[in-house]
């Protein structure tokens, strides 16, 4: 056993970082706020180009690699507060269920929510596919999106995630593909999103709390504020372990069939223990994080200009994808 | 990214297994807790068996004679003593995990010699004389006083926290033999029959009793038993606290594990599994101790690569003291006026219903975030060495 993250998935994570850092820095994005594309068509193609969708498919179209390594880049694309429907198109793409998903020629969306009530679909307006895998049916794939009689919320919660409304979503043609490995996937993948977000808080405010003096000396002398930053870091390392754990278990029927022994449950029940714990500590610390990295920057962090509420309301959008929080430990309780 | 164990880790675990099945029932249980007498001898007959069996030491170096295991191998001795229910390692806590690693670490030949196998072989008990009424957190500021005196040091002060002082051998011991500050210590192996040592138990907040006071008056320890050099000895107490790689708080985690589904069966009986908020508090708890169990393999593969568990140590620490607390406050809710009660009581469906053994583990929870380094000053270690933050205080 090791489960250090390994020396060529850092290297991973450092291709990706570098690569957002030049093609898609966060000034570029932000120009698209409000805007109803979130990502433009040839920045969606440049992270295709990339590889960032098929991470998982065999060569030569793919890379060939596991939902651990495919973790530890969505974590980089979350830190880089990366629009546009990722998991979706991560999925539509993994699956094959879309031509040019993979290659970032077309953007895929996924569908989780089950409540009733008006749905809101995140870039809707703008996809050319929608992954639908709420309720317990099987998955179902609307092709294409069902833009007809949807209006675009006037005022999204986050301004790189626009939002669409409609009255009901229609029936489509089922998805061949199994509903559960793709919902497993795409809710492993979004709290992989949320671990990014939370690490990305605790870089702010870190540097924030070096740079910033008051009293005559650097907040981050004061134990209020390191007590915080701690209590951040806390939160991703332990989110990410999860997260980690859940890929690890993914990629090896092996090691899932040894811990659900120990864990005196089934492996299929320890899979859905695995990725749902992790999602609901990744949402957590994202949007704790994002939160306690505001209060540490004071007034600064309040305003727009600082880009910390764009992590706290993609973090907010993503709490509300998969498992919520509040679904995620009602589901868990069954596994003490 | 790997969780799968390697066949000779595999094998490990499967020969520890069979021989937990096969030795585990002619054990007994264990002592009422402050029969400390009988603790003394439950425990090193455990130590004995383990030794018999080539457990002893797991995680010693065979220099040390232990049997030198990787810290993936001491994981799995860890988990599987625990799910089998073995004894904990109780008194020999401060031989096996401190006094001894830091033996083999600064140790002399005649020392290693004369102390190391009557550890391993459950012959000797040691405890900690460490902490002052005035050095707790701020340990370097400790005080008690050792005077050279011809062969002897003469030492006169006192000692806090002593957990099994009662019916210890000999006591780790760090005195002042110096300037102020961590350059004026020195580390000595203390006989606790030596005159002059007064031993005054103290009571928990459950009211049992787990530590001591040891207050020292002239105490005459031969220069021979210290370890290390004169005025050395806040680094060789630091060889001792690096020791654990990352299998630290193991035993306690998986207890908590098996609690929660123990909470759970108690509300499920109680007929409390529709209150909604209560069944999430159950349901987060699974998620952050399957998380706490994936960060302790992370700083375990962490430490068998680099030898010290990483920055993971702290963090986990941090996080499971405080859920093992949110455990201990869930119990004694869903318990309601039966965690009033540290008898055992009985299920209104009859059966027992577990009440003693979660109000124990409630009060054990609370000292969590204080023994071991407090979790404020965990939270600093964290911010300032990990972080990078500026160390003003």
């Amino acid at each position: 056993m090791d489960f250090r993250i390994g020396d060529d998935q850092r290297e991973l994570a450092q291709g990706i970082r570098a690569m957002l850092a030049g093609r898609l820095p966060l000034e570029h994005l932000r120009a698209r706020e409000g805007h109803e594309q979130a990502i433009a068509a040839d920045d969606w193609a440049a992270l295709g180009e990339t590889g960032v969708f098929a991470l998982t498919l065999p060569e030569p179209s793919g890379t060939g690699l596991g939902l651990a390594d495919t973790a530890v880049v969505f974590e980089e694309l979350g830190r880089g507060l990366v629009p546009g429907p990722l998991v979706g198109t991560f999925l539509a793409a993994s699956a094959g269920i879309v031509d040019g998903a993979a290659e970032g020629l077309v953007q895929i969306g996924v569908h989780t929510a089950s409540r009733p009530g008006p749905v809101l679909v995140e870039h809707l307006g703008v996809l050319d596919a929608l992954l639908v895998l709420d309720g317990d049916g099987p998955g179902q794939l609307l092709r294409p999106a069902p833009v007809g009689g949807a209006h675009r919320v006037e005022h999204p919660l986050d301004p790189l995630t626009p939002l669409w409304r409609l009255d009901a979503l229609p029936f489509g043609g089922s998805v061949a593909d199994d509903r559960g490995g793709l919902w497993h996937r795409g809710a492993l993948l979004t709290a992989a999103l949320q671990v990014g977000h939370a690490a990305a808080a605790l870089e702010l405010a870190v540097d924030y709390a070096k740079e910033r003096q008051q009293f005559g000396k650097p907040i981050g002398s004061f134990q209020a504020i390191k007590h915080m930053c701690a209590d951040m870091l806390v939160r991703s390392e332990v989110a990410r372990a999860a997260v980690h754990a859940a890929a690890c278990l993914s990629d090896d029927p092996d090691v899932v069939v040894a811990e659900a022994e120990a864990a005196g449950c089934t492996p299929g029940q320890m899979l859905e223990r695995s990725v749902v714990g992790a999602k609901l500590l990744a949402d957590e610390a994202a949007v704790a994080n994002a939160r306690a990295s505001i209060q540490v920057h004071g007034g600064m962090g309040f305003t727009w200009e600082v880009p910390l509420h764009l992590h706290l309301k993609r973090a907010r959008v993503l709490s509300t994808n998969f498992h919520s929080p509040a679904d995620a430990s009602a589901a868990l309780a069954a596994y003490a | 990214m790997d969780l799968r164990y390697t066949a000779a880790e595999q094998n490990f675990r499967s020969d520890l297994r069979s021989w937990l099945a096969a030795t585990l029932p002619g054990v007994g249980a264990p002592p009422p807790h402050d029969d400390w007498p009988a603790r003394r001898a439950y425990d090193l007959h455990w130590q004995r068996l383990l030794f018999d069996a080539g457990y002893a030491g797991v995680d010693w170096p065979s220099e040390g004679g232990g049997r030198g295991a990787s810290p993936v191998e001491q994981l799995i001795f860890k988990e599987e003593c625990e799910r089998a229910g073995a004894p904990y390692v109780g008194v020999n806590f401060v031989g096996l995990l401190h006094a001894g690693p830091t033996i083999i670490a600064e140790g002399t030949p005649a020392q290693k010699e004369r102390y190391l196998p009557a550890i391993l072989r459950g012959e000797e008990v040691w405890c900690q004389g460490f902490s002052e009424p005035d050095a707790g957190s701020d340990l370097a500021s400790l005080r008690t006083r050792a005077v050279r005196d011809g062969e002897d040091y003469v030492v006169t002060g006192s000692k806090i926290w002593t957990s099994h002082a009662e019916v210890a051998d000999y006591c780790e011991l760090l005195v002042r033999t110096g300037d102020a500050g961590n350059r004026g210590i020195s580390w000595l192996i203390m006989p606790m029959d030596t005159p002059g040592i007064e031993i005054r138990p103290l009571r928990t907040i459950e009211g049992t009793t787990e530590f001591a006071e040891l207050f020292l008056n002239e105490v005459r320890v031969p220069v021979a038993n210290r370890v290390g050099e004169e005025n050395d000895g806040w680094r060789v107490t630091m060889v001792t606290l690096s020791f654990e790689r990352g299998t630290a708080f193991v035993g306690e985690l998986l207890e908590c594990i098996r609690l929660l589904g123990e909470v759970r069966g108690i509300a499920d009986r109680l007929g409390l599994l529709g209150d909604e908020g209560l069944v999430r508090r159950i349901g987060h708890l699974v998620a952050v101790f399957d998380a706490l169990w994936a960060l302790t393999k992370r700083n375990v593969s962490e430490a068998a690569q680099t030898g010290i568990p990483g920055i993971g140590g702290s963090v986990f620490k941090l996080s499971f003291s405080e859920h093992a607390q949110a455990l201990g406050d869930l119990a004694v809710e869903v318990l309601d006026r039966a965690a009033l009660c540290a008898d055992p009581l009985d299920a209104p469906d009859g059966g027992a219903l577990g009440n003693a053994e979660q109000l124990h583990n409630w009060f054990k929870s609370i000292s969590l975030t204080i023994a071991a380094g407090t979790s404020q000053v965990q939270r600093n270690i964290v911010a300032e060495r990990i972080l990078g933050l500026p160390r003003a205080r």
